[in-house]
C-alpha cells in the first residue's frame, strides 16, 4: 500500500472527488495560484483549472457565505480555511445559516458544504491562530464535525464529508500535515461516525481524536513497556456523529478510562464524553473518568512552554498513571 | 429625527410616466390588476396576522411589511425561472409576492405543523425552494453572502438568470455586506441587491445610523446602482427591469435602492414614539401609499374600476380570514417533531452513509 503524507492524503480525496463530481468546487484564500497556503492544494489549479479550483480574498464571512448559497442550489463547495481559527469571523455564515437553514425551512434545505483546514496549536503562532473549535461547532445540531489523525482516515473521511448531503466541518492539523502513513490508492471511504481502535489493549481506555491519538500512542508505548500496563487508544474520528458505541465497547473491556483532547477544559469534548460514559456505562467504571487537556488558558507564545500547554507523551503517561492510581 | 429625505425626494423632477417603460406598457390590464391583487393579498394578510398577534396567537417577532408592498411585488413580478430571491426578516411580502399561499405562511406564524416551515422557523423564516424563494433570514445583512451564492450557482452551472438579495437600509452598515459586494464585483455573479431603504434601522433614522449615501457605496466595489421610490410599483418596476437584465445579460451585479416606508414598528413590539412622529407616518400614509397610488392609476387607465378595487379587497379580507381559520384549526408541532429536519440524513434513513450518534441528550 502507498505510503504518504497527511497532506497529500487530503489532496488526493480532494481530486477523486473534483474527477468524480463535477458539482465540486474547492475555493479559498490561497488554494489556486499560490498552491495552498500549506501545500494541501497544491496542483490542483494546474489540474482541474480556475472555475473548479477557486481564490478567494480573505474575505471568510463572504466566501463562506457564497459557498453556502451556492450549496443550496446544489454545487457542493469545499472550503478552504486557511485556519480554523479564522471561523470567528465568519461565525454567523457556519453556525446561523449552514447550521440552521435545514432546520428553519421545516426540511426543505440541505447544505452539502464542507469547510475544512487545520485547527491546532502548537505552533508558536499564538491564541489568535490556535483554536479548537471542534466543542463550538458539535454544540450546533445540524453539522458534522471531523476530526482526522491519520492519512488514511483523513482520506477516507474526506471523501465522505464531500459526499454528505449535510455541512460538514473538517478540522485538519498543521502538525499531521507531514506525518506519513499507508494510505489505500484510488477508492477508499471511511463513513463518518465510526471510531477506530489504534491500538488494543485492556487495562485502560484512552479516548481521544486528532493529534492527541499520536500522543496517546507514544504514552501507550511507554506505559506497556514500563508499566506492564495494556492501554487501548480509541480514536473517535468524528464527533459528531459520534460512536459512542465503541466507546461503551471498550469500557466494558477496561473499566478504566482516560480522555485525552486538544480542547479547553470547559465544555469541550472531554465534558460530554464523561457525562456520556458516567451516564451509560456507570457501573463498568473501577475508578473516576480522567481528562487530559489543554491547560485552561490562551494559547502560550513561548515555544517550548507551548509544548507543556497542549497535551504531549510525557503528560498523557502522567495522566494515565493517575487515572490508575 | 425623521426620516432623512433621499436624493429622489429632494430633488422632484418631471414625473417620469413609469407606466410607459417598455417593461410596464406591454403588461395586460389582467397582468396590472394582478400586481394590484398581490399588493392588496399582501397589506390584508398582515392587518389579519397583527390581529392574530395581538390576540396571542402568535409568539416571537412580527416584522410587518405594511407600506412596503410595492418593492416586493414589483421586484418579484419579473422572475423569471432562473431567476431567485433572498431576503432578511421582514419576508411575508416577498413570501407573497413569489407565489407562496397564505394558508402555510399563517400557519407558520401561528406556530403550526401545517406551516410553511412546520413550525419550525416562524415569522423571519420563511422558505419556498419550489418558487425560488431562499429565505426569511434572521441576521442583518447575514442572508447576503447568500444571495451572491445563488448567483454563484446559476453562473456556474451556466443558467440565464439573477438572484436578488433583499436588505433594509440598516444592513448596508454590516460588514457580511461589504464582503458580498467585493465577490460579486470581483467575480461578475449576476446579483442585484436591494436596498429597501424604510429610512429607519429599527429605531434610528439612516442620518444616525449610516455614513454618506447607501447605493452610491456600490460604486467603491466599481458596481453599477440605481434608486427609485418604491412607493410607484411601475417605477420599482422599471427600475430592477434594468437591473435583472444587466445581470442576466452580462452577469454585472449591481446595487439598487429602493425608497418606501414601512407604517407599523420595527417590530410590533416597538412602541414607535420615540423616533418618529405620528404626522410623519399619516403623511406618507396620505400621499404615498403604494397600494392607494397604484389603485388610482390603475383606475385611471381604465384597467380597474371601483368595484373590481372593492372586490380584490373584499377577496383579500376573507382570504386571510381563511388563513386564520386554517391555522387555529391545525395542529401544532410535537414534541416529537423537534428532532425532524435537522439532518438531512436523519431524516433520509435509507440513504444514510454515517454511522454513530446524531442526537444528544
Amino acid at each position: 500500500m502507498p505510503v504518504i503524507t497527511y497532506r497529500e492524503a487530503v489532496r488526493h480525496a480532494l481530486a477523486e472527488e473534483l474527477e468524480r463530481d463535477p458539482n465540486v468546487v474547492v475555493m479559498g484564500e490561497e488554494v489556486a495560484q499560490f498552491n495552498g497556503a500549506y501545500k494541501v492544494t497544491e496542483g490542483l489549479l494546474a489540474r482541474f483549472g480556475p472555475q473548479r479550483i477557486v481564490d478567494t480574498p480573505i474575505s471568510e464571512a463572504g466566501f463562506i457565505g457564497v459557498g453556502i448559497g451556492a450549496s443550496m442550489l446544489g454545487i457542493r463547495p469545499v472550503m478552504e480555511l486557511m485556519f480554523w481559527s479564522f471561523y470567528s469571523v465568519a461565525f454567523d455564515q457556519i453556525l446561523n445559516n449552514a447550521a440552521n437553514v435545514r432546520y428553519m425551512s421545516g426540511g426543505q434545505i440541505h447544505c452539502p458544504i464542507v469547510i475544512r483546514g487545520p485547527a491546532n496549536g502548537g505552533t508558536n503562532v499564538g491564541a489568535t491562530h490556535s483554536h479548537t473549535p471542534e466543542n463550538v461547532l458539535a454544540n450546533h445540531p445540524g453539522v458534522k464535525v471531523v476530526v482526522p489523525s491519520s492519512p488514511a482516515d483523513a482520506k477516507g473521511l474526506l471523501k465522505s464529508a464531500i459526499r454528505d448531503n449535510d455541512p460538514v466541518f473538517f478540522l485538519e492539523n498543521t502538525m499531521l500535515y507531514g506525518e506519513k502513513g499507508e494510505v489505500p490508492a484510488g477508492e477508499h471511504v471511511v463513513p463518518l461516525g465510526l471510531a477506530d481502535v489504534k491500538r488494543a489493549g485492556t487495562d485502560l481506555t484512552i479516548v481521544t481524536y486528532g493529534r492527541s491519538v499520536l500522543h496517546s500512542l507514544a504514552a501507550a508505548e511507554v506505559l506497556e513497556r514500563e508499566h506492564k500496563i495494556s492501554t487501548e487508544v480509541l480514536d473517535l474520528r468524528t464527533i459528531r456523529p459520534l460512536d459512542f458505541d465503541s466507546v461503551l465497547k471498550s469500557v466494558a473491556k477496561t473499566h478504566r478510562v482516560l480522555i485525552v483532547e486538544e480542547q479547553k477544559p470547559f465544555a469541550s469534548v472531554g465534558s460530554q464524553l464523561a457525562y456520556m460514559i458516567q451516564r451509560e456505562a456507570f457501573d463498568e467504571l473501577d475508578g473516576p473518568i480522567h481528562r487530559l487537556a489543554t491547560v485552561d488558558a490562551p494559547a502560550i507564545y513561548s515555544p517550548p512552554v507551548e509544548v507543556e500547554q497542549l497535551p504531549n507523551p510525557r503528560r498523557v503517561l502522567q495522566a494515565a498513571l493517575e487515572t490508575l492510581a | 429625527m425623521s426620516k432623512k429625505p433621499t436624493a429622489k425626494e429632494t430633488t422632484p423632477t418631471a414625473a417620469t410616466d413609469h407606466a410607459q417603460a417598455p417593461v410596464n406598457a406591454r403588461l395586460t390590464p389582467e397582468e396590472r390588476i394582478e400586481l394590484f391583487r398581490k399588493m392588496v393579498r399582501i397589506r390584508r394578510f398582515e392587518e389579519r396576522s397583527l390581529r392574530a398577534y395581538q390576540a396571542k396567537k402568535i409568539g416571537g417577532f412580527l416584522h410587518l411589511y405594511i407600506g412596503q408592498e410595492a418593492v416586493a411585488v414589483g421586484c418579484c413580478s419579473l422572475m423569471g425561472p432562473h431567476d431567485h430571491v433572498i431576503t432578511a426578516y421582514r419576508d411575508h411580502g416577498h413570501a407573497i409576492a413569489v407565489g407562496m399561499e397564505t394558508k402555510p405562511l399563517m400557519a407558520e406564524l401561528y406556530g403550526k405543523a401545517t406551516g410553511c416551515s412546520k413550525g419550525k422557523g416562524g415569522s423571519m423564516h420563511y422558505f419556498d425552494p419550489s418558487r425560488n424563494f431562499w429565505g426569511g433570514h434572521g441576521i442583518v445583512g447575514g442572508q447576503i453572502p447568500l444571495g451572491a451564492g445563488l448567483a454563484y450557482a446559476l453562473k456556474y452551472k451556466g443558467l440565464k438568470g439573477a438572484a436578488m438579495a433583499f436588505m433594509g437600509d440598516g444592513a448596508v452598515n454590516q460588514g457580511a455586506v461589504h464582503e458580498a459586494y467585493n465577490l460579486a464585483s470581483l467575480w461578475n455573479l449576476p446579483v442585484v441587491f436591494v436596498i429597501e431603504n424604510n429610512g429607519y434601522s429599527m429605531g434610528t433614522s439612516q442620518a444616525r445610523s449610516s455614513a454618506g449615501e447607501l447605493a452610491q457605496r456600490a460604486a467603491g466595489y466599481d458596481m453599477q446602482w440605481g434608486q427609485c421610490s418604491g412607493h410607484d410599483v411601475y417605477e420599482v418596476r422599471a427600475m430592477m427591469d434594468k437591473f435583472l437584465t444587466l445581470a442576466r445579460e452580462t452577469g454585472k451585479p449591481s446595487t439598487v435602492e429602493i425608497d418606501t416606508y414601512r407604517y407599523r414598528g420595527h417590530s410590533v413590539a416597538d412602541p414607535d414614539n420615540t423616533y418618529r412622529s405620528k404626522q410623519e407616518i399619516e403623511e406618507y400614509r396620505r400621499t404615498r401609499d403604494p397600494i392607494q397610488l397604484f389603485q388610482d392609476k390603475l383606475l385611471a387607465e381604465g384597467a380597474l374600476t371601483p368595484a373590481l378595487a372593492e372586490q380584490i379587497d373584499t377577496e383579500a379580507r376573507a382570504e386571510a380570514d381563511v388563513a386564520a381559520d386554517f391555522s387555529e384549526a391545525s395542529p401544532f408541532p410535537t414534541p416529537a417533531d423537534i428532532q425532524t429536519d435537522v439532518y438531512w440524513e436523519a431524516d433520509n434513513p435509507a440513504d444514510r452513509r454515517s454511522q454513530g450518534r446524531l442526537f444528544f441528550t
